[in-house]
């Protein structure tokens, strides 16, 4: 905290990793303090104390409601976050089918899908694992093959948390709709920064998280649309009509709730905005630094994001060094980051050891300035050219890579 | 973000002997660049004195394998190649104040550099096939490949021998679930709930086996018997019948029931299975 403070006064801090998490909008703190403090009943009293929290939850679900284009708010379930509301999506459609011995998804899903989906796997279900090409697209055609009246679920990322990518979810939803497959959504990164519309879209199932669009962490959300079977992960309670038992988390509901109003004007006001600098940060980086590229779908994919990975160097080395100028960003996804394998998603792309030890990924929001993409334009070329004067694959005197000279007796 | 210190922080930010020695008569390579770090060492030694007048690093990889590499090179110029060669991946760790259970490879990574360049100083040959598989152990950086290798070589069943056999999983204990993945490929089957066989008796399948494995349980209470100047032979086994001849002070001694029963519980933990000692000789007849 005290390193943190230190910092401020010294630079100013550019935060951008904003796809791992990002920071709570005054407006939204501001309409959930009185939920910590004077409105502590539980929605679920009879009593006027508990009657307050129950309509403000109400008024969040029409909210979330809202961002996420549903026909009814009562097809929101607020969770505690987006891990819990995928598990629940596909743990809900596996029980609510148990004759069906199959799920589909992709390689490069969050851990949250890919893990559970792993186990699943071990336990004797089939999984069909997509694949995808070297711009992270889906290969379409192995998804059509997939689908049959044997897949109980099949489940997607809208847009990937470390490249931005979009998968074509639409198309896919209405695809597995006329197998009679539900189909989940993770639309994690989607939220708050593309307009979405789930009515009458074929998407069955649909997650989003609050803390990636400026509400608190501990909350999140899942879509279920009405007439969907559904069988719930949490059993205990009436909370959200039995679907999610557990005493409602109000104050964090109440902020997702205001977090999704904001996100709706936001999507309007902002991207074009979030889109330009994002653009000028990356022409910038590829036009100062040799040998590096963005991966990635460029041309289709969230307004925030930019993945550009940087030969003969390794990430760690350079967030190290862009976090002593203030300069926060991601190496892969925040979760792996105590890997040190190059995250699954470089690898499901195919690209190169060479650099997919060295891929950083940076997230804008609405809160990113102009100064912040300055900054890192002024810092991050000569922190790469540092790192690479310090590689044996890179050969100092022609200032080009020497990869073919390093070659270990023994690893 | 990891908890360095500020020693690995000082010897990342301001390596020391980050260079390419020129003239250098000592090279030692590591790593590759799939793994995510890589060492190039190169060392300047006094063929005369075998002194290590001067070292350089080049390194791809992480802050804490910048750092250990940095580190090495201080710890070792003025030094001879004999005493290099004492230094142990722990003495990095040490001079750093420590690293973080997970790096603990990058100062494996400059112990493996430093004699790979002492090998090629003294012309030896380093052999060691490099294997490409998936990364199981983050902290050793031990792939599945080695496993296997290691697990059909020595018939190893548990997680708890693949860790002594490789030291995969030996620190931070979070791929013991993969680890547990590999063995069951390897064996065909589940691994069994380890609660469900205690103490794990190695069970004989061969009566060759099952003897190396009586005559084991013999040499555990042989230096009992033989500091009250005894001893003890294996005679014959049969199903369950294993007969012993006691000799020497245990011959003809009071005790020598109270000892045949401490053998017969000894031989019984090791086969995994009840058995019976009968003497035979001299002490039958007692």
């Amino acid at each position: 905290m005290s390193n943190l403070t230190t910092l401020n006064k010294a630079t100013q801090l550019a935060y951008l990793d904003n796809n791992a998490t990002t920071q709570v909008d005054a407006k939204v703190l501001e309409q959930m303090l009185p939920y910590l403090s004077e409105f502590y009943g539980n929605p679920s009293s009879i009593h006027q104390f508990g009657e307050q929290v129950g309509k403000a939850i109400e008024h969040a679900r029409q909210q979330v409601q809202a961002l996420i284009g549903a026909s009814y708010s009562s097809e929101v379930i607020f969770t505690s976050c987006a891990t819990e509301a995928s598990a629940t999506a596909i743990m809900s459609a596996i029980e609510a089918f148990p004759n069906r011995k199959e799920i589909i998804t992709s390689v490069i899903e969050h851990p949250a899908t890919l893990e559970l989906c792993q186990n699943l796997e071990r336990k004797g279900y089939t999984v069909h694992w997509i694949k995808v090409d070297a711009r992270g697209r889906l290969d379409m055609e192995a998804y059509k093959q997939a689908l049959s009246s044997e897949v109980a679920v099949a489940s997607f990322m809208w847009a990937n948390n470390e490249t931005g990518s979009l998968f074509p979810i639409r198309g896919m939803a209405e695809l597995a709709k006329q197998h009679g497959i539900l189909f989940h959504t993770d639309a994690v990164q989607v939220a708050g920064k593309l307009p979405i519309q789930v009515a009458d879209s074929g998407i069955d199932l649909l997650s989003i998280s609050g803390h990636k669009f400026h509400a608190p962490k501990g909350v999140g959300a899942l879509y279920l649309r009405r007439g969907a079977k559904f069988r719930p992960l949490l059993r205990g309670g009436h909370q959200e009509r039995g679907r999610r038992a557990g005493t409602e988390n109000s104050s964090g509901i109440v902020g997702l709730g205001k977090a999704a109003e904001l996100a709706m004007q936001s999507i309007e006001q902002d991207s074009a905005r979030i889109k330009m600098m994002r653009d000028r940060l990356e022409m910038g980086l590829l036009a100062r630094i040799p040998h590096c590229f963005v991966t990635g779908d460029p041309r289709h994919r969230v307004p925030n994001t930019s993945n550009i990975a940087f030969e003969f160097v390794e990430g760690e080395s350079i967030l190290l060094m862009l976090d002593q100028h203030g300069i926060a960003a991601s190496s892969g996804s925040a979760c792996t980051s105590g890997s040190l394998e190059p995250s699954h998603v470089m690898r499901a792309m195919d690209i190169p050891y060479t650099a997919a030890h060295g891929a950083i990924r940076f997230s804008l929001s609405r809160f990113t300035s102009e100064e912040m993409i300055d900054q890192v334009l002024a810092v991050l070329p000569g922190i790469v050219e540092k790192l690479r004067m310090l590689s044996p694959y890179w050969d100092t005197v022609s200032n080009q890579p020497a990869e073919q000279s390093f070659s270990p007796v023994y690893a | 973000m990891w908890n360095y210190s500020e020693k690995v922080k000082q010897h990342f930010f301001q390596p020391k002997n980050a260079k390419a020695v020129d003239h250098a008569n000592a090279i030692g390579d590591v790593g590759s660049i799939s793994c995510g770090d890589a060492l190039r060492l190169s060392l300047k030694v006094n063929p005369d004195s075998d002194v290590i007048e001067d070292a350089g690093f080049q390194t791809f990889g992480c802050g804490s394998a910048i750092a250990s590499s940095s580190a090495l090179t201080e710890m070792i110029i003025g030094q001879t190649i004999d005493q290099v060669m004492r230094i142990s991946n722990q003495d990095i760790v040490d001079f750093l104040d420590g690293l973080p259970p997970e790096k603990m490879h990058c100062s494996v990574m400059g112990m493996e550099a430093l004699h790979a360049a002492v090998a090629q100083y003294r012309g030896e040959e380093v052999a060691e096939e490099h294997e490409e598989g998936e990364l199981i152990c983050k902290c050793f950086a031990i792939d599945d490949a080695l496993i296997k290798r290691v697990v059909s070589q020595n018939n190893l069943e548990t997680l708890d021998e693949v860790i002594n056999y490789t030291k995969a999983g030996g620190a931070c204990a979070a791929c013991h679930e993969k680890i547990e993945w590999v063995l069951e490929e390897c064996l065909g089957t589940p691994l069994a709930d380890p609660i469900v066989t205690p103490a794990s008796p190695s069970k004989a399948n061969t009566i060759v086996g099952k003897i190396r494995l009586i005559e084991q349980a013999l040499e555990q209470v042989r230096p009992q018997l033989q500091a009250d100047g005894g001893d003890v032979q294996l005679s014959d086994v049969e199903d369950d019948m294993v007969f012993v001849s006691l000799t020497g002070a245990c011959n003809g001694c009071g005790l020598s029931g109270a000892t045949l029963a401490m053998i017969e519980q000894k031989i019984s933990a090791v086969l995994g299975e009840t058995i019976t000692v009968y003497p035979t000789g001299a002490a039958s007849l007692a």
